[in-house]
């Protein structure tokens, strides 16, 4: 086991893959002689060449349309959004071409596409830059949505979602690359589609995925000195939803939270609450707390910004009142 | 050309009109649902184009797409099956007028957002170039596909990357019912590849050698390496945008005057003057496709129905435990 950074991970990740299928190559804004706005792909241009480490104009249309094109084709593109945000440009691209081409087709077309893009608030980027629309992807069959929150399921997660014969959207966090954490040696993938249960406890279900989960692990190590004992599970994936241990996890503990980066409305703690709800009735012992991000476009001032935002404070009064 | 391949073209289009004029009936009875849009007076633009291209040059066109279907190929049976919404229909039913491909005949489709498989294009072609294969990837499009964005981001990737694609524009005059006088900046749409370094060329979409000649000619320099090229196929259609069309904003006299000159006439005339063929003859080519219309009629009605345990099959290529 190394120590290693989130973004060491997902660059470990690509990496490996290269080197493994020469069909796999990447594409996007600066991802080869910048290296990545977020250096992901840093050395990569010098290493793999301007073929397989294409710079592309910023023209998101063009990058995710001639990916999903190269894919059916029979190559296997990573497409880099630069931001999550920039996908709005590609939208029809990703939810309308890529996640209904092989299902349209009755089957004939693959497309084994994986877009990668960083998203979230907390670094002053004001509203159009700061944004975590994670739900609304996750709304369309066709489309896998993976979204992890610790270094070791990055890594195994985006090796999983090269290796995958359909499109996946892969949503990383711009503020949490630097965070550490245990990843194994050697080759693995996490399959796609299994939610994980992070941190074990009794008394309360913490249900969360990417950034959010250092935050959700933050506020359970606090809880605990107050004698509170929290269960974390990381979803990893939006779609496909994993709720076996969700439910497996509230029937023991009979009282969920649910913490997202997003906006409450519509959002992920509102699909896995009422999963909850129509599955285990009977367990519920406290109505589920949901900790989500103000239902505001997100201001430039900092302390605004993280008024806004989804704290880890957030995180222990939402326990605490489900435990009331 | 021989006289077998006259034949051929003529044929085609013939079997085009037939199953077109067929479509609109079964249209007026609700056999086939959704939108219809008809390629009626269009025929010898697909019909010269598929004719030229061999059999690695990929083709990929836009909802209009009954004619290219046919002429890449796909056996009329399979077409009207899927106009029926069958399980035999080319994309099993489930994508109806608009989505019709068949991959193994290297046409990609049959896509319905109009634009939206211009940078697609790019991506088959990019695929192409990186695996050091000598297709030129074809694709049609109207002229009213050249106002939105994916088109001028996915020529400019194009020549930007240096892909071999030949972007071939039908101009038929409308899209849906407003002229590119009123919708483009320029009114000859040539001039837009100007402004993307292209070489850019026209030709006549009425007459079938013409388009075949010009796009053999394109396809070798292409092979060659030029890099992107333009054509503007000059074509009008004969019935409204699709089947719902009010059809006020042109006069009954300016469709006749193209109708008194179609292609399938023009290229009769052609072919009798130039005792290529017998009246006998072209007439047997036509009693030849109504029957082939009719016999694929009869398919399509006695195909069974998708079976209701199919409605999940292929949204993913690779099986989720508990569903999407």
């Amino acid at each position: 086991m190394a120590i290693i950074t989130m973004r060491e991970a997902i660059s470990q990740a690509l990496w490996e893959e290269m080197e493994r299928d020469p069909k796999v190559f990447i594409m996007g804004e600066e991802v080869g002689v910048w290296g990545g706005t977020y250096a992901v792909t840093k050395g990569f241009l010098d290493h793999f060449g301007s073929e397989r480490v294409r710079d592309t104009p910023i023209s998101e249309a063009a990058i995710i349309g001639s990916a999903i094109g190269a894919a059916m084709a029979g190559m296997r593109p990573v497409a880099e959004l630069m931001t999550m945000n920039f996908a709005f440009s590609a939208m029809d691209h990703i939810v309308n071409q890529a996640a209904k081409i092989h299902y349209m087709f009755g089957g004939q077309m693959r497309v084994p596409l994986v877009i990668r893009a960083p998203g979230g608030g907390g670094r002053q980027l004001a509203a159009t830059h700061s944004q975590t629309p994670d739900a609304i992807f996750a709304h369309f069959p066709g489309l896998k949505v993976v979204a992890p929150g610790t270094p070791e399921d990055a890594k195994g997660l985006l090796k999983a979602a090269i290796r995958s014969d359909d499109p996946v959207l892969f949503i990383e966090n711009a503020t949490v690359y630097q965070q550490r954490g245990e990843v194994p040696d050697g080759d693995y993938t996490i399959p796609i589609g299994k939610s994980k249960i992070q941190r074990e406890g009794k008394d309360v279900t913490l249900v969360t995925y990417s950034k959010m989960v250092p935050y959700s692990m933050k506020a359970a190590e606090q809880l605990a000195q107050e004698g509170i004992d929290v269960e974390i599970v990381d979803l990893r994936s939006l779609r496909p939803l994993d709720m076996g241990p969700v439910i497996e996890s509230f029937k023991h503990t009979n009282r969920a939270v649910i913490a997202e980066e997003g906006w409450k409305s519509f959002g992920v703690g509102a699909e896995v609450s009422t999963r909850i709800y129509e599955e285990a009735f009977d367990y519920v012992d406290a109505p589920i707390q949901r900790v989500a991000q103000k239902e505001v476009p997100l201001p430039y001032n900092r302390h605004l910004e993280q008024l806004a935002l989804p704290q880890v404070e957030d995180i222990i009064r939402a326990v605490k009142e489900v435990i009331k | 050309m021989e006289k077998q391949d006259y034949l051929e073209l003529y044929h085609q289009m013939v079997l085009i009109r037939r199953l077109e004029e067929t479509a609109a009936e079964l249209y007026q009875k609700g056999d086939i649902g959704g939108f219809l849009h008809l390629y009626i007076g269009q025929e010898a633009v697909s019909t010269g184009i598929l004719a030229a291209r061999k059999e690695q040059d990929r083709v990929i066109t836009a909802y209009r797409d009954h004619g290219v279907a046919l002429n890449a190929g796909i056996p009329v049976n399979l077409i009207m099956a899927e106009l029926l919404g069958k399980s035999t229909g080319v994309s099993h039913g489930r994508g109806g007028s608009m989505h019709m491909a068949d991959v193994s005949k290297n046409f990609w489709g049959g896509h319905a957002i109009v634009g939206a498989h211009i940078p697609i294009a790019a991506g088959l072609a990019l695929a192409d170039k990186m695996e050091k294969r000598d297709g030129v990837t074809i694709c049609m499009f109207g002229e009213g596909a050249t106002n939105i964005g994916y088109f001028h981001e996915g020529v400019n990737l194009a020549k930007a990357w240096d892909l071999p694609v030949l972007w071939v524009c039908e101009n038929n005059h409308y899209g849906m019912g407003t002229p590119p006088s009123k919708a483009s900046a320029v009114s000859e749409i040539i001039q837009k590849a100007c402004g993307y370094g292209m070489p850019a060329y026209d030709v006549d979409g009425m007459d079938v050698l013409a388009v075949k000649n010009m796009v053999e000619e394109r396809l070798v320099e292409i092979r060659k390496g030029s890099g992107p090229q333009f054509l503007e196929v000059l074509t009008y259609r004969f019935k409204g945008h699709s089947m719902g069309d009010p059809e006020r904003y042109r006069t009954k006299e300016e469709v006749n005057k193209f109708i008194e000159n179609g292609p399938i006439d023009r290229f009769h005339k052609f072919l009798a003057e130039q005792k290529i063929a017998s009246e006998k003859e072209l007439g047997e080519i036509q009693q030849k496709a109504d029957k082939e219309v009719e016999d694929a009629v009869k398919f399509a009605k006695e195909s069974p129905e998708p079976a209701d345990d199919t409605l999940f099959d292929n949204i993913y290529v690779e099986e989720l435990e508990g569903g999407a």
